[in-house]
């Protein structure tokens, strides 16, 4: 109510913002005066869309998906139930070769992302496919250690341990799967259309994606991997 | 709210997706912090509880190292918007593990199969 004479005032003096201000709310005035901003800057970048500060927001929930997670795989994690213990399952070698898969193909996503914003479309579709590789390289490891635990009879119905550590580390490396699936949707775009506003937003939200994605293995070659091979 | 309103001539853009330079500076920092834990462990040349301190500091650190130079999170991008999500959802994540821990620690001690009926205590 005592925004209404606000929100009037605000039409009145840009009436270029009267379609947006009319379908937001009226406390929400300053995001298109911020959008008109840049469209006077010419061609509007890929900053000007709301969709980046929005994937944000769902890769927080995310991060609260594996929170959820993590918490199970804490609460669970010495609940052996007679089976196999973390340090008797536990291959480090294997792990730190996982996580330096990861952490390369997380610099090489930044190269392809420098390459995008220069304009070469070669470079950013070569950096694309060696983080694919390298994400392929970290899923085949780790369904291979998925495969060695299975044969063992650590199964994850062997004990809780096992299930909600295979439910942490699966459910990352599904993620990895989909980020992986969505680079060649992306170099299929990009081959086909080059790098136009929309391939740039979209490698953006990816590149977000990707990067959490690492953040998160942090915690799982931390907190289970490392901190359970102590034990 | 019009902080970057009145921001005009500093273009939003130029400082957020980083340089080659602040890539390979991120990139070595997450090596070492990774490489270091996995020594550590791996040697065992601490006690294990000194090594499970410094192995999950390490990890903190690094995952703010992520943010900063992967992620590109900071004061100013997408004014401010990023970072306040950010920092709302690292307490939300830390309320959720550590009190899971913390109830399920406590109920665990509380349920133990082998504790007397506690009769006495419980009763009224």
């Amino acid at each position: 109510m005592t925004k209404a004479p606000g929100k009037s005032t605000r039409i009145g003096r840009k009436p270029r913002a009267s379609q947006g201000a009319v379908a937001a709310a009226p406390a929400s005035p300053t995001f298109y005066l911020v959008e008109q901003e840049e469209d006077a800057h010419g061609h509007g970048s890929a900053h000007a869309s709301p969709t980046p500060l929005g994937f944000w927001i769902y890769l927080m929930t995310d991060a609260l998906i594996f929170a959820t997670l993590f918490a199970t795989y804490g609460v669970l994690a010495t609940a052996h139930a007679g089976g196999p213990t973390q340090l008797e399952l536990f291959d480090l070698p294997l792990v730190a070769l996982n996580t330096a898969f990861l952490l390369i193909s997380s610099i090489t996503f930044g190269m392809a992302m420098l390459d995008m914003y220069e304009g070469k479309k070669r470079g950013t579709m070569g950096w694309l496919v060696v983080t694919a590789l390298l994400g392929m390289a970290f899923v085949g490891v780790e369904l291979y250690e998925f495969g060695h635990l299975i044969h063992e009879g650590a199964t994850p119905q062997r004990s809780a341990f096992l299930s909600a550590f295979f439910t942490l580390v699966g459910t990352h490396g599904l993620h990895v799967t989909f980020g992986i699936l969505w680079i060649g949707v992306m170099m299929v775009q990009v081959a086909q259309r080059g790098l136009i506003e929309a391939n740039r937003r979209r490698l953006m939200c990816l590149a977000m994606f990707w990067h959490l994605l690492d953040v998160v293995w942090i915690g799982v070659f931390t907190f289970v991997y490392l901190l359970g091979a102590l034990q | 709210m019009s902080a970057h309103d009145t921001d005009p001539g500093a273009h939003p853009v130029a400082h957020d997706h980083g340089t080659r330079r602040s890539y390979l500076i991120g990139f070595l920092i997450a090596a070492v912090l990774t490489a270091v834990p996995f020594w550590l462990v791996m040697s065992g040349v601490l006690a294990p509880t000194t090594t499970a301190v410094v192995v999950t500091l390490l990890a903190v650190l690094q995952i703010v190292v992520h943010t900063i130079y992967f992620l590109h999170v900071n004061t100013r991008s997408e004014g401010g918007w990023t970072l306040v999500a950010l920092v709302f959802t690292a307490i939300m994540v830390l309320i959720v593990i550590f009190g899971s821990l913390w109830i399920m620690f406590h109920l665990h001690g509380n349920m133990m199969p082998m504790a007397p009926p506690p009769v006495e205590a419980g009763g009224v």
